[in-house]
């Protein structure tokens, strides 16, 4: 497939997919809640309030009992853990999404076709580059990835951003210097496998990927009456949607902390080879917001530096979160086909860039 | 989970926040540093709660006429053009509203209804003890005062890779939590953190001489002693444990700052 067509068809193609898909839902679905902002409380989906002051009021009253189940020291250890993961990434959370919505609203939608050169093999490193200084983590950039392909960006270069975005951001490197004090070359080391990665996916797609294997389901977004509401939509919505995965990561990282032995952990530890595809994969589970994640790996003090690195360059790029919104937002055929193809990327270069910078 | 809920969760979850930072509630789970950042934070998820309802609860009226506002969108008038409309900002509003947001509710609860204790003995007892190679090889003096007050920290990194020089003969006045040794002698211990909990690490000091007795575990105690060069090693990572020898000592109640 030359570069040419792989431009030309995602202008067409997937929007035309999207569309039938996206009228035929629009039919079904908006029409209902269409007159949106009086969302009316007999309407189909007035459950969740009510439903959520049920919960909370259940929860108050059962609050002793619940104290008592969490006796055990191991699940005490577990909420702790759990709610400290929390407590420590919503500031992250909140600036991230800020920042992604800020972008979002308020630089024109026509700014990123603009801003990247008509090539697109000089726009994936464009794309990489523009990446840097995007902040936001990886449940940010999924869906703007996905609004990139739909304004006609080449997929490769939508690609590249989607996989550099998240892992070489500013407050991501700033996290990780922040984690790492005494080993600042991990920040470079981190930015630099990041980016490699992310070109040698674009220039990958480029070669070998199809246009038909990205669907993109209809996404109605806020006809935005105002910017203030779209605005306000978009932070309220990652917020959501981010943090419910964060949790989600979370209770993996409380449940790793508390069950998996240290010694076990040691026993990996001190094999070179084993270290490092077992933080690759642990990367994969625990799915943790690339702007935590640094801190999460130096605690992983008994791995080698390189298997380390491995874990801050897989994290962001392929995680069970991550694998989950691309399928939502691309098809389930290309997250298949994408998800193994980085995380094999992931694995090699930061284990080569390890082995040269660290 | 329609978008009122959606703001509930956010006004509850920005509540938890401030709250446990204007308490001293955050200090069991993060370091001190963060407090400013979780304020902000906490008032920035209250104020997309608030916005979201203000726009929800709102009158009707201007929602109508949505397609054709915006100089950003498609073309006005021209609904067919959905993928113009479409994509504004790439977040994937709508009908679609995450389910996933659910979960936020179990931080919420973690912060304002369980509020779980700092890590302690249990945690202690699973992690081996993290003193690794010294950052420096001399150790400053001690500052003034009989006895000096010194972290356990700080105590068991001059014990162990100085191997006392730096203490001589001075008493040292710790103060840490009491845990289960190796033999299931008490020891004294305190949790470093580099971030938040998930990466707290414990810091063991085996105790001689007036080892405090008939506490449980996570007792806090203020021991006075001096550096012995006794060592034990902890099963957990193999990794040397320094000893203090003890001359008196109170229990305490918990601190405000559990973490070193």
């Amino acid at each position: 497939m030359t570069a040419d067509t792989d431009q030309a068809a995602p202008a067409g193609e997937p929007e035309g997919r999207a569309g039938t898909v996206g009228v035929a839902t629009e039919v079904r679905e908006p029409a209902p809640a269409g007159g949106e902002p009086p969302r009316r409380w007999l309407g189909d989906r007035i459950g969740s309030v009510e439903v959520l002051a049920a919960l909370l009021i259940l929860l108050i009253i059962f609050r002793d009992p619940l104290a008592a189940a969490l006796d055990d020291p191991r699940l005490q250890t577990w909420t702790t853990v759990f709610v400290s993961i929390m407590v420590q990434a919503v500031p992250f959370l909140v600036f991230g999404v800020l920042l992604s919505a800020v972008i979002a609203v308020f630089v024109p939608r026509s700014f990123w076709a603009k801003a990247l050169p008509r090539h697109p093999a000089l726009a994936v490193p464009a794309a990489s580059a523009a990446g840097v200084v995007l902040p936001g983590c990886e449940c940010g950039s999924v869906p703007i990835a996905g609004s990139l392909i739909r304004r006609g960006v080449t997929p490769a270069a939508a690609l590249a951003f989607l996989l550099a975005a998240p892992a070489v951001n500013p407050i991501v490197l700033t996290a990780t210097a922040v984690a790492f004090p005494n080993n600042p070359e991990m920040v470079l080391a981190r930015g630099v496998a990041s980016l490699v990665v992310a070109m040698v996916m674009g220039w990958l797609w480029l070669r070998l990927g199809r246009t038909d294997w990205i669907r993109m389901p209809r996404r109605p977004e806020l006809d935005d009456a105002s910017r203030g509401r779209a605005f306000w939509a978009a932070v309220r919505h990652d917020v959501t949607h981010a943090g419910g995965f964060l949790v989600l990561g979370a209770m993996a990282a409380a449940s790793i902390n508390v069950l998996v032995p240290e010694r076990w952990l040691q026993t990996l530890a001190d094999n070179a080879w084993l270290s490092i595809l077992a933080l690759a994969l642990l990367a994969v589970l625990l799915s943790l917001c690339s702007e935590a994640d640094a801190f999460v790996a130096a605690s992983l003090s008994q791995f080698s530096l390189t298997s380390r690195l491995v874990f801050l360059v897989v994290g962001p790029m392929v995680d069970l979160k991550l694998i989950a919104m691309q399928a939502g937002v691309f098809g389930r055929r290309f997250a298949l086909r994408f998800a193994p193809t980085t995380f094999a990327a992931a694995l090699l270069v930061a284990t080569g860039v390890g082995a040269v910078l660290l | 989970m329609n978008r009122q809920a959606q703001a509930v969760v956010l006004l509850l979850l920005g509540g938890a926040v401030i709250r446990a930072s204007v308490t001293d509630l955050y200090l069991r789970y993060v370091k001190e540093g963060l407090r400013p950042f979780l304020i902000a934070a906490g008032l920035l998820l209250v104020a997309a709660a608030i916005m979201t309802l203000w726009y929800e609860l709102r009158p009707a009226a201007p929602r109508a006429l949505a397609p054709t506002g915006g100089g950003s969108t498609g073309a006005p008038g021209d609904p067919p053009a959905h993928h113009e409309v479409d994509g504004h900002d790439g977040h994937g509003h709508g009908h679609h509203e995450p389910r996933v947001g659910w979960l936020l509710i179990l931080p919420v609860l973690g912060l304002l209804l369980v509020a779980p204790p700092a890590l302690g003995s249990y945690a202690a007892s699973q992690a081996g003890t993290a003193l690794s190679a010294p950052q420096q090889s001399d150790y400053p003096p001690l500052p003034e005062g009989d006895p000096v007050s010194v972290s356990v920290l700080d105590y068991a990194a001059r014990a162990l890779f100085d191997r006392g020089a730096s203490i001589g003969d001075r008493r040292v006045q710790l103060t840490g939590f009491i845990a289960d040794g190796p033999e299931g002698q008490p020891i004294l211990a305190r949790m470093v953190l580099s971030c938040c909990a998930a990466d707290g690490r414990p810091v063991k000091l085996g105790l001689t001489g007036e080892v405090p007795t008939g506490l449980p575990n996570d007792s806090w105690v203020e021991v006075i002693g001096r550096y012995t060069d006794r060592l034990g090693r902890d099963p957990v990572n193999d990794a040397e444990i320094p000893y203090l020898e003890v001359e008196s000592w109170r229990q305490i109640p918990t601190p405000k700052r559990q973490y070193d």
